[in-house]
Parts: C-alpha cells; sequence; structure tokens
C-alpha cells in the first residue's frame, strides 16, 4: 500500500504522546475527570491512527503482544480485584487505599480501585485492537 | 484429616490422568493409594465413631459469603466411607486385567474413578448442604465422562449424555430443594437441619425437589431408564458408579433425611410409591434380556427401590434393616459385575444365548457367582440372607400401612429370586436357558489368579457376613443410631420359627417356581411388553426440545435488520409511553434544555441526524452521523460533563474508524431504494419514536418524587470510594459490580466478533 511519509511521522510523534496521555487519564481518573474507560478509548484512537497509517502489520508490530491476550489480561485484574477482596474476609470489590509521601513527586495515592480501571483499560484497547485486527485483514 | 483425604483424591486422579498416557495401567497403582488411605483412616477411627462420637472437620471457604465447608462421619457416613474406599479399591485392582491393551484408556479410567470416588466420600461425608450438592454434581459428572470413556462410539456418547442429563437435572432440582429448606431452616448444615427439621407448604415443595435429585441418581422410575444404558461403559465402572456407589448417593440421601422428614407432607406416599413401583417393573424387567449386564442392571434398579422403600420410609426398625440391605446389596452387586466381567472379557461374549458353558479353571469364579448370586436371592446362610430377613420382620412389627408395604416387598423379592436363579443359570449352565438343540461349548480359556482375586474377595465377604452376622451387626447397629436415634439392629442367623423365615421361605419357593414356569412367563411378558422403553421415551422428549429450540431461532431470528431494529425501536417507545398514559405524567420543567447554547449545539445535531438519512454515500453518512454525536458530546460540555464529553469525543472517533474498515468492503453507495411504502413506514416510526423520546424524557425529568440518590453519591464518593471524581467512584466502587459486568459483555463480545471473522474466513478459503 501507498504511505504518506507526511501522515506517518506525525502519526509516530502522535502516537506515544497519546498513549501518555491515556495513561495519565487512567491514573488521574480517581481525582479527575477520566478513568479506565476514556484511557482505553484514547490509547485505542491511537492504535487506529497506527492502523491508518500503515494498516494491521503496524498495529500488531506496535502491540508485540497478540491482541487476544489483552482483553484476557484486563478481564484477569477486573475479576481478580473483585475476588481478592474475599480471601481477607471482605466483600466484593472492597478497595484499599495506602498514601505515601515519597520524596520530590509529593503525596502519592494508591488505589486497588486503580487496578481495577487498568483491568478495564485493557479490555476497552484489546477490543478495538480485536476489532481492527479482524476487520482491517 | 478428611479435607486432606479428599484433596489427596483430587490430586492423584488429575495425575493420574494428566500422566494418563505414560502410566498406562501403572495409574491405577497410583490412583489406589487414595482410596487405601480412605480405607485404612476409616478402619483407624472406626473405634471412636462407633463408640458415639461423630468426626468433624471444618474449613472456612468464603468468610464473606458465610460459606464454610464442614464434613461430618458419623457412623452411617463411616459404613459409606468404607464400600466406597473397599470396593473401590477392589475395583482398581481388577481394572488392571479387565481392560484392553490402550494405556491413555486405563489411565483415563484411573484417574477417573479415583475423582469419583473422592467426590463421592464427599458426598457421604459433606455436613454442609452445598458441599454435598457440589461433590454430588461432581459424582454425575465423573460419571458422565466414565459411560463415555470409548467415546469414539455413538452409543457410549448417548449414554453418557442420557445420564448426565437426567441426574444433573434431578441435582438442579435437588439444590432447589436445599435452598428452600435452607432458608426454612435458618441453617445449610445438614447436623443443624436434621437436628430441628422445619415442616409447613414450603418445606413440602422442597423435599419433593429434593426427592426428585435422589430418585434421578438412584435410577428410580421413571427416571431408570439411563442406568441400563450407562451399561456400555467397561465392566469395573458398571460395578463401582452404577450398583456399589453412586446410585448409593440417593438413597443415603433419602436416608439422612427420612427419619426427620417421613411425617411431612408427600415423602412417605411418594417414597413407598416410587421405591416399590420401581421394584417390582425392575425385577420384572430383569427376566428379560439376554445380556448379563442389562440384567443386572434391571436388577440394581429393582434392589434401589428396595433400599428407597427401607430407608424411605421413616420407621426405626426398617431403617436399621435398611443399612443392612445396603450393605449385602453392595457387596453381592459388585462381586455380580466383576464376575459379568471376567466372562465377557475371557469368553469374548456376554450374551446368555451365545456363552459356553465354563471349563477348568473357573472354579473360584463359579464360587463368586454362586455365593453372591444366593445373597441376591437371599437364600439363608449369606449376607442378603440376614439383611432381608431383618427387613421383614421390621415391617412386620409396624402397622397396618408396613404390611402392605410388605406384600409389595415380598412380590418383588419374588421376582428378584427368580432373575438370581436366571443369572446364576446363565452363568453356570446357560444351554438351560435356550433352546436345547444348541451345540453345547465349553470354554477353553480360564481367567488369572490376579484377575478374579478381587471378585472372590467381594464374594467371599457375603459369605463371611451371611455366617457370622455378629461381624456387622454392632456396625449396622450403630449406622442406623447414627441416622435415627430409636434405631436398633441385632443381626442373628437365626432367629427361631418366625413369621419372618415363613416369608422367608414363601419368597424363595414362589421365587424357584417363577423361574421354572420361565417360558410361559417370558411369553406373556413378551405379549405385555409396552411398545416404548424408557431411552425410546427419553430420546423422544430430547428430540422434541431440540427441535424446539430451533423453531424458536428460526421465528425470531428471521436475519432481517430492519425487522429488528423495528421492534427495538418499537418496545423502547410503547413501554414507558403506555407507563407514562397510565401513571400520568408530572410538571414539565422547561429550565433543563431553554439555555442559549443549546440552540446551535441542537442544530449541529439536527442537521446531522436529517442529512445522514439522505445521504447517497455510506462514507458521507458515516461522517455525518458522527457529527451529530460530535454534538452529542458538545452538549455534555455545555452542561458540565467532561468525564461524559471525553468519552463520547473518543467513542465518536473511533466509531468512525471502524465503520471505515467496514465500509472497504461495501459498494460506495446506497445503491438500494427502498420501496416508498417502506420509506414511508420508517420516516413515520422515526418521527413516532423521536417526539415519543422527547415527551418521555421531558415527563422522566419531571416526576421525580423522592430526592435523588446522586447527592448521597457525591456524599459518601471521598469517603468509601477514597476519589473526588465521582463518575469513577461509582464505576469502579459504588456501582463496581455493573462495571464488572459491562466489561465481560465487551469481551464476550470481542469474543464475538473474533469469531464471526474467523467463521467467515473459514467460508471463503475452503
Amino acid at each position: 500500500m501507498r504511505r504518506s511519509i507526511i501522515f506517518d511521522t506525525t502519526v509516530r510523534l502522535v502516537f506515544d504522546a497519546a498513549l501518555v496521555l491515556s495513561i495519565y487519564i487512567l491514573f488521574a481518573g480517581h481525582n479527575q475527570p477520566g478513568g479506565g474507560f476514556v484511557g482505553g478509548l484514547v490509547a485505542s484512537a491511537a492504535l487506529a491512527l497506527r492502523f491508518l497509517a500503515g494498516g494491521v502489520d503496524e498495529v500488531r508490530d506496535t502491540l508485540r503482544v497478540p491482541a487476544r491476550l489483552l482483553p484476557a489480561v484486563g478481564m484477569l485484574l477486573a475479576i481478580g480485584t473483585a475476588i481478592v477482596p474475599l480471601a481477607f474476609g471482605k466483600r466484593p470489590l472492597d478497595h484499599g487505599l495506602a498514601t505515601w509521601d515519597l520524596p520530590l513527586l509529593g503525596e502519592l495515592h494508591v488505589a486497588t480501585a486503580t487496578v481495577f480501571d487498568a483491568g478495564v483499560y485493557l479490555i476497552v484497547v484489546g477490543v478495538m485492537a480485536l476489532i481492527i485486527e479482524g476487520l482491517g485483514e | 484429616m478428611l479435607p486432606s483425604l479428599l484433596l489427596l483424591h483430587a490430586v492423584l486422579g488429575v495425575c493420574a490422568l494428566a500422566g494418563a498416557r505414560r502410566f498406562g495401567r501403572r495409574a491405577l497403582l497410583v490412583g489406589a493409594i487414595a482410596p487405601a488411605v480412605t480405607l485404612s483412616w476409616a478402619a483407624l477411627s472406626a473405634r471412636g465413631i462407633l463408640d458415639g462420637t461423630p468426626r468433624t472437620s471444618t474449613a472456612t471457604w468464603v468468610p464473606g459469603l458465610g460459606l464454610s465447608i464442614d464434613f461430618r462421619v458419623d457412623a452411617f457416613s463411616l459404613v459409606m466411607v468404607l464400600l466406597v474406599s473397599g470396593i473401590g479399591l477392589a475395583i482398581l485392582a481388577y481394572a488392571g486385567n479387565y481392560m484392553g491393551p490402550d494405556r491413555s484408556t486405563v489411565g483415563r479410567l484411573a484417574g477417573l474413578l479415583v475423582l469419583f470416588a473422592g467426590a463421592m466420600t464427599g458426598v457421604v461425608v459433606a455436613d454442609s448442604l452445598l458441599t454435598l450438592y457440589l461433590c454430588w454434581e461432581l459424582t454425575s459428572v465423573t460419571s458422565y465422562l466414565l459411560i463415555g470413556l470409548e467415546d469414539e462410539t455413538a452409543e457410549a456418547r448417548a449414554a453418557a449424555r442420557h445420564a448426565l442429563i437426567v441426574t444433573v437435572g434431578g441435582g438442579l432440582s435437588m439444590l432447589a430443594g436445599f435452598v428452600l429448606l435452607g432458608l426454612e431452616a435458618g441453617t445449610f448444615s445438614l447436623s443443624g437441619l436434621l437436628a430441628d427439621p422445619p415442616s409447613g407448604t414450603v418445606t413440602s415443595v422442597a423435599l419433593v425437589l429434593v426427592l426428585v435429585g435422589a430418585f434421578t441418581k438412584s435410577a428410580q422410575y421413571p427416571f431408570h431408564a439411563w442406568l441400563p444404558r450407562a451399561m456400555v461403559a467397561p465392566t469395573p465402572i458398571s460395578g463401582f458408579l452404577h450398583s456399589a456407589a453412586m446410585v448409593k448417593a440417593g438413597i443415603y440421601l433419602i436416608a439422612r433425611f427420612a427419619p426427620a422428614f417421613a411425617e411431612v407432607g408427600p415423602w412417605r406416599p411418594l417414597v413407598v410409591g416410587v421405591g416399590l413401583f420401581t421394584m417390582l417393573a425392575g425385577g420384572l424387567r430383569a427376566l428379560r434380556p439376554f445380556d448379563l449386564k442389562q440384567l443386572l442392571a434391571f436388577g440394581t434398579i429393582s434392589q434401589l427401590g428396595f433400599l428407597v422403600v427401607l430407608m424411605g420410609i421413616g420407621h426405626p426398625a426398617v431403617t436399621a434393616a435398611g443399612v443392612a440391605v445396603l450393605i449385602a446389596h453392595a457387596l453381592f452387586k459388585s462381586a455380580l459385575f466383576l464376575v459379568v466381567g471376567i466372562v465377557d472379557r475371557t469368553c469374548g461374549t456376554r450374551d446368555i444365548r451365545e456363552l459356553p458353558e465354563l471349563g477348568a479353571g473357573w472354579g473360584p469364579v463359579r464360587f463368586v457367582a454362586i455365593a453372591a448370586s444366593a445373597s441376591m436371592a437371599a437364600v439363608p446362610l449369606l449376607a442378603g440372607f440376614i439383611a432381608k430377613e431383618q427387613a421383614y420382620a421390621a415391617l412386620l412389627d409396624g402397622g397396618t400401612g408396613d404390611r402392605l408395604v410388605l406384600v409389595g416387598i415380598v412380590a418383588g423379592s419374588v421376582l428378584t429370586v427368580a432373575y438370581s436363579a436366571r443369572l446364576l443359570t446363565a452363568i453356570l449352565r446357560p444351554d438351560l436357558l435356550i433352546a436345547p438343540d444348541r451345540p453345547r461349548s465349553t470354554s477353553t480359556a480360564a481367567p488369572s489368579v490376579a484377575f478374579w482375586a478381587p471378585a472372590v474377595v467381594l464374594g467371599a465377604l457375603s459369605v463371611i457376613l451371611g455366617v457370622l452376622p455378629r461381624l456387622w451387626s454392632g456396625l449396622v447397629d450403630e449406622a442406623a443410631r447414627a441416622l435415627d436415634a430409636a434405631a436398633s439392629a441385632h443381626l442373628l442367623l437365626w432367629h427361631g420359627f418366625n413369621p419372618a423365615l415363613l416369608l422367608s421361605a414363601v419368597t424363595l419357593g414362589l421365587g424357584a417356581a417363577l423361574f421354572l414356569l420361565r417360558e410361559p412367563v417370558a411369553r406373556l411378558q413378551e405379549r405385555l411388553a409396552p411398545p416404548v422403553d424408557g431411552t425410546d421415551v427419553f430420546e423422544g422428549i430430547l428430540d422434541r426440545v431440540v427441535r424446539l429450540a430451533g423453531w424458536t431461532s428460526r421465528t425470531t431470528q428471521a436475519g432481517s435488520l430492519p425487522l429488528y431494529l423495528g421492534i427495538i425501536l418499537s418496545l423502547t417507545f410503547l413501554v414507558p409511553v403506555l407507563a407514562l398514559l397510565i401513571g400520568g405524567a408530572g410538571p414539565i420543567r422547561p429550565e433543563s434544555f431553554a439555555r442559549p447554547i443549546h440552540w446551535p449545539i441542537a442544530a449541529l445535531i439536527l442537521i446531522g441526524a436529517v442529512a445522514t438519512t439522505i445521504a447517497r454515500r455510506r462514507f458521507a453518512a458515516v461522517l455525518l452521523l458522527g457529527s451529530a454525536g460530535y454534538g452529542m458530546a458538545l452538549l455534555f460540555v455545555a452542561q458540565g460533563a467532561p468525564d461524559l464529553a471525553l468519552t463520547q469525543f473518543s467513542v465518536e472517533t473511533l466509531f468512525v474508524v471502524v465503520f471505515l474498515l467496514v465500509l472497504r468492503r461495501l459498494p460506495d453507495r446506497f445503491d438500494h431504494e427502498p420501496p416508498r411504502r417502506d420509506a414511508v413506514l420508517r420516516i413515520g416510526a422515526s418521527v413516532i419514536v423521536g417526539v415519543g423520546s422527547v415527551l418521555l424524557f421531558l415527563a422522566a425529568t419531571g416526576s421525580r418524587v423522592v430526592e435523588g440518590i446522586s447527592g448521597e453519591m457525591s456524599r459518601l464518593a471521598e469517603p468509601i470510594g477514597g476519589g473526588r471524581n465521582i463518575v469513577n467512584v461509582i464505576l469502579v466502587d459504588i456501582r463496581g459490580f455493573d462495571t464488572v459486568g459491562e466489561v465481560t459483555v465487551l469481551a464476550a463480545a470481542a469474543i464475538g466478533v473474533v469469531a464471526l471473522l474467523a467463521g467467515r474466513k473459514r467460508v471463503e478459503e475452503p
């Protein structure tokens, strides 16, 4: 297929930034607008750009792992955070929260809810990647 | 100790399965460790348990849901554990010589048998209804796999499916009964439930549901047909699961429940009616088959009916007799199966019409056949006689009802004597059962010592227990007392001349007469036989269900997208509007749509939507639809919902990309113009649905009667969710279960997409 150098280069420039943005959205989601679903959508949009620039092969190269692994790992994370609290005598999906003071970075909140959200993120990206792979051949 | 015993079964079973091909016959040795250890444990703890202190163990499972795994071994459970592990051991020893040379089949058999033995042990030691149910269904599943062990034959697969559907279906009914009982009693502990049994209508319904489970498992009419079919399994499996162990699970459950529930509602009439009918019908059917295993299968059904009556009637003395019959039956029936297996393997057939006479070297097998058949027919000096005497005596001592039941039992026992005689004759002198002009042949091959040794052990036990009843009198007594504190048993060889002895003599005499008159009886049965049997009925029902499912799919999934859309849209519109018309609408609040910023956005959405419908090119339509979507996102921005807006923008963008992927495969333009009538219909439907939705939302926002939950959620977000983004806290915490459900749907949809596309690829590239 014919590739446009300008589009190609622009996509490469934008892609990493978009991924970083999507991960920022994922983590910021707990206190500011964002979350796993939106983060996953932004990452998927970045992936879609890669597809538009270079087709399915480029998407596969970018992912490095088979696309079907992403929803699987995502489901494991999401269901895992739902089930693990049971082992500690809590109700399913009870979330823990820890706060540390880190040098330079300041106060850091870590919530297990973020792990759950990361699962959602992976599922969304994975579903889009699967659709692109399936339809884009 | 108990949980580790069950765990040992699971681990060894899985090991044997995993290494089936490599281990071959050695898998039987590996697997045998589990029942051997269980048997030793049971023997070592027998003294303490028989003194009246049950062994218990409790392991917490899911504390958050209040679930725990409780085990309790009292004397009756001990009897069951001894039978399961003891006979299991004999079966594993026997299977090595029975099975053919295929290594992986032997290995799989060993693994599955051990897994089954573990599940069965779990059933009889569980003290929580839910643990019992879990193990119960595990026995059904392992039974399914074992019946279908030789899965290359269609017959085996169909038989396995039949057994699975019937027993698991019964199990589900039982689960519903357990849940009702647990809720009525306020406890899911078996001992707690039986100590303080509830009563009333709900309990009656629950008991019927539980009984359905027990009847299916123990092959009672009208669910019996799976058991004769299961005889396609290799004989070690039939001898273990389908005579001595698994089919006793229903008996076990009935025995446990009867003392507490026999007086409640329909229990006694149901149990006695079904049991007696099964005993008679199974006994009659056992007089007909020429296949020895079929004969044994119907005999087993008949004996199970007998046990259901004894255990279910709920009178202490009869229950005690039931325990004795249970033990005697397990011993003689498994021995008989082993004998039939030996004959089948060595002579190459188990069809009465083709059996040769057994020649030299068959002495031990003959001994087992005689001992076990005689025990089955309740001939004196054998375990079966001791047990049946108890049953006769106990029922004679009861009231009028019990004596009526006794009449049925005696009739069933007469049939038992007749088919026992038929079985024994078939093994010893098959020529007597068929036309005498057939040339007599004699088997030259004889089985090896290792092959018949397990059968001889089981057969000898029938004799030893029959001659020395005090060996097991204490065990039966304690086991009966564990079921019903008022029960007691005193097994004796000689009770003196009494009515029970007379009945035994009458039974034997009538049975012998029935056997001698076998030719006229067979002709009569031939004439009276119903045109269909249970298997036909089951397959007929299954066939109807499949056809009904096909019809439903064809009718509801016509394959027309406009039709689907039309139904979905008109329903989403009609149902709420009907509610609105019936319930009336509240005041309309104009402030929700009257801000100036809304007007240009609404115009954008409108233009996008209308333009989409009149676009000629697909690509243009997609872009226009996207612009309507972006308009929605702008609306969210205007309303101060950045989360929603961000999500909507991303979704719209991706939506366009996915559409582009699909469009590559479609023509550039919409070339198909719908007929005018259709177009009018569609426009009409769109307008109605659109206007209706607007009215609905206006009415909905105005008809709030209590304060919304959003205030409460924003108050809760920070303290319980630890986040300041309410939307996100709702998604991951407050309504986290919803999100789990939604992402599961998403992942399932992805699998669906992949599967659909993969299927299409296969069609394209054959």
